[in-house]
């Protein structure tokens, strides 16, 4: 993939070269700076000297999922604040503190360290560098477990994904012809069974309300099936493979892309069965899924990540934890888009009137960050 | 099957086992010169990287015929800017205020260097004996695995528990690799092939234990990760609490001189090499050549899985999860080449890649290049060492005869007589 995009980026530079012949811009100050390329208000560049940084974990920015929403919305609002923006991606787990100590090295003001793998290592930083502001996307930076976080200038950005994922279960319950849902994780971590979990509660919560039947294959609220990576190779799609061989019409795959080795299976199978994407707007950010997309599970890891920064750019760092949550927007369903017409208008309206009475607290989600 | 047909069949798998270890052989016996015109080399070719993907440059490429000199500004700026910058986070760091915060790179890279060194020497035995240990991943885990373990879960004093940690973590690299090497001795399967599958089994089975409540996994949590390793494991950081370098640095040290020992000093090591050389003839000379296999690969492994107890008690105490080896297994092969498979040329080849990590982190941070670039410079010194031809051709150093032993001189005698 990475190398890809580098043979992608030699084909333009080449093709660029070819076609030099343009005429040369006139001599302005900004021209000649190369690192407001990429800055859309060259006007407002320099206006701060707030830097924000973000450390990736294992996955890098490119991974479809958190590590890259995640530098989307911090990216966004240094260039809205006009301030100097640094990025340092990680290969494995021993980058991540040389990685947080270069951006310490660099003068930055805000780092964003994305993914519980960095959570031991941002600790170590923040305690070493109190007066430097720390967001620990989708860790709560506690890890002697005293329900305290370990650093005071880090400020934990958590996903309460189990109150959308209740919303998607329902629907795909009220959905299904068949009467079986399924899904599978990447690997089991917190992280990734809170979607599970939240879709099979919200699948119960419609048996309990319709005195339907409706099964959820692939989570029983302990355990599950799980690839054992997040790779769209041969075992995810033999997983995929294993739950449509269960007469599921609807799927839910959580982890980066592996949804992709879904699509994949579902082709295959040449049966109608409709898939449910995780942390984005999946219809937007991968076109080649738009058709059998029922909805998706967002977790606006963006929104939050450029609320985070553009507070902390203009002095107003706030380090107590952020829980994204349907009454916040930090989580929620997608549009129908493709599957407005095959889903009942009345169905959408119980989601919605479901949606404000887990906002009300009137209907209960349980997860790990609530129990 | 025909007596005629069995006999050219055992004629053709020697043919093939004389052509690898021919070729090892080639390699491995690259001179210094090779080295560093191949390191020369990818420095060069890591620049037309950079220059092709910075941002700047391509802007004023656009325009090159009616103002060129913008984009060779352009040009010496991102090559000029992204070297300093690996100069700064692996050598010297010009911005700090103190002499004890400029050489603090040059102690990253040390601590980069260390389990490289440590398992660059492991692939590096195995070189010497005609044997490719490419199993360095599954071994690190396990040595990982089974140190952390013992150094997160069992009370011990210091440094008794740092020892016993460090201890069983190379056990359990050796025994690791001992799997392939009895495997390779006995049934003659080829060591390339149960190495890599053994990586596979040791990455799974980590995977496994790192998951499962009670055994690897940190309590209280259910991510895949192991609890803070205890104090009295951790290997003391050898310049105070400001660099990261640690003691595993003066065990690396140690490795070297005993490797050195081994090869040059030791009965085993001439067991070793002899087997490596021709072990027809070691075997015509009296040396068990399946019992010293397994040898091979027993301080192979021991040495690679003191990389990677290394890594969690002096590099990553915090608890470490399934992607510790930081690709170190595979690194250290490459290590191993660049250093001629010699001791102190596995250090200096090791330092050399541990400045290139500790360089990308401020190369990525200060200039924007993408990691991926320091990674194709490493990747572009293999290619060129595993072909110095190329590289001699290029500097026009001598090309030596059909045979790699003597070389230098005959080729010099040729130029003599010319």
């Amino acid at each position: 993939m990475k190398t890809a995009m580098r043979g992608v980026a030699l084909a333009a530079a080449t093709a660029l070269a070819l076609a030099a012949c343009a005429s040369a811009p006139e001599e302005s100050p900004s021209s000649s700076s190369t690192d407001s390329a990429g800055a859309s208000e060259t006007s407002t560049a320099k206006a701060t000297d707030y830097t924000a940084c973000i450390v990736s974990d294992a996955g890098g920015f490119d991974d479809k999922s958190f590590n890259q929403l995640s530098y989307e919305g911090t990216k966004k609002a240094a260039q809205e604040l006009g301030a100097t923006f640094k990025e340092a991606q990680s290969d494995s787990e021993t980058d991540f503190q040389p990685n947080l100590e270069a951006m310490v090295s660099v003068g930055c003001d805000t780092i964003v360290s994305v993914g519980f793998a960095l959570s031991a290592a941002t600790v170590e930083s923040a305690l070493a560098n109190p007066d430097l502001q720390y967001v620990l996307v989708d860790d709560a930076a506690d890890n002697d477990f005293n329900g305290e976080k370990d650093a005071p200038n880090i400020k934990p950005l958590l996903y309460d994904t189990a109150q959308a994922a209740f919303l998607a279960g329902y629907l795909s319950a009220g959905y299904s012809k068949a009467g079986k849902v399924g899904t599978f994780g990447g690997q089991p971590y917190p992280t990734v069974t809170i979607f599970m979990d939240g879709f099979k509660q919200g699948v119960d919560y419609y048996n309990k309300v319709k005195g339907t039947d409706v099964k959820v294959v692939g989570w029983d609220g302990k355990d599950g099936s799980f690839t054992g990576g997040f790779e769209a190779n041969d075992t995810a799609k033999a997983t995929a493979n294993n739950i449509i061989g269960q007469g599921v019409d609807v799927l839910l795959p959580v982890g980066g892309p592996i949804y992709q080795s879904a699509r994949d299976a579902i082709a295959d199978s040449g049966k109608d069965i409709a898939l449910i994407g995780v942390d984005a707007d999946v219809y937007n950010t991968d076109p080649s899924v738009q058709s059998l997309l029922l909805t998706s599970i967002m977790k606006n890891m963006d929104v939050s990540c450029y609320d985070t920064i553009m507070a902390a750019g203009q002095g107003n760092f706030d380090p107590t934890a952020y829980v994204g949550t349907l009454s916040n927007d930090g989580v929620g369903i997608a549009p129908l888009h493709d599957y407005k017409d095959k889903v009942d208008p009345a169905l959408m309206d119980e989601v919605n009137k479901l949606k404000q009475d887990i906002i009300d607290g009137t209907v209960k989600v349980t997860s790990y960050l609530n129990q | 099957m025909s007596d005629t047909q069995t006999s050219a069949e055992h004629r053709r798998v020697a043919d093939d086992s004389d052509r690898w270890r021919e070729a090892l052989h080639r390699i491995v016996s690259g001179s210094w010169a090779v080295s560093l015109g191949a390191i020369v080399l990818a420095v060069l070719g890591g620049s037309i990287m950079i220059i092709v993907t910075d941002p700047g440059v391509q802007q004023a490429s656009a325009y090159f015929f009616s103002r060129p000199s913008d984009t060779f500004a352009a040009i010496g700026s991102s090559v000029g800017g992204a070297y300093y910058a690996l100069f700064r986070g692996a050598v010297w760091d010009f911005g700090a205020d103190s002499f004890a915060g400029a050489i603090r790179p040059l102690t990253q890279s040390l601590t980069m260097a260390t389990p490289l060194i440590m398992a660059g020497l492991g692939v590096a035995v195995g070189f010497r004996a005609g044997l490719f240990n490419i199993g360095g991943r599954g071994q690190m885990l396990v040595a990982a695995a089974a140190g952390g373990w013992i150094g997160f879960a069992v009370d011990m004093p210091w440094p008794l528990h740092m020892l016993v940690a460090v201890l069983a973590g190379m056990v359990a690299g050796a025994v690791w690799a001992g799997i392939a090497g009895v495997l390779k001795a006995y049934t003659g399967a080829h060591e390339v092939i149960t190495t890599i599958m053994l990586n596979y089994v040791g990455f799974y089975l980590v995977s496994y234990l790192l998951a499962t409540p009670g055994l690897l996994q940190a309590p209280g949590s259910s991510n895949p990760k192991t609890p803070h390793m205890l104090t009295s494991a951790i290997m003391p950081d050898l310049l105070g609490r400001r660099y990261n370098l640690h003691l595993g640095f003066i065990f690396a040290l140690l490795a070297v001189a005993y490797v050195w020992w081994l090869l040059n000093r030791s009965s085993t090591g001439f067991a070793f090499r002899a087997v490596g050389e021709n072990p027809a003839a070691a075997k015509v000379a009296g040396i068990d050549v399946p019992r010293t296999t397994v040898s091979v690969m027993l301080v192979a492994g021991a040495l690679v899985g003191l990389a990677g107890v290394t890594q969690v008690l002096g590099t990553v105490t915090t608890g470490f999860s399934y992607d510790i080896d930081a690709g170190i297994g595979f690194d250290a092969i490459t290590v191993a080449l660049l250093g001629g498979s010699r001791p102190i040329g596995v250090m200096f080849a090791a330092i050399l890649f541990g400045a290139f990590k500790a360089g990308g982190s401020v190369m990525q941070a200060a200039e924007g290049v993408p990691i991926e670039i320091v990674q194709v410079v490493q990747a572009l010194i293999v290619l060129f060492i595993a072909a110095p031809p190329l590289v001699r051709a290029v500097f026009r150093l001598p090309q030596p005869g059909k045979r790699p032993k003597r070389g230098k001189r005959a080729a010099r005698r040729q130029e003599v007589a010319a």
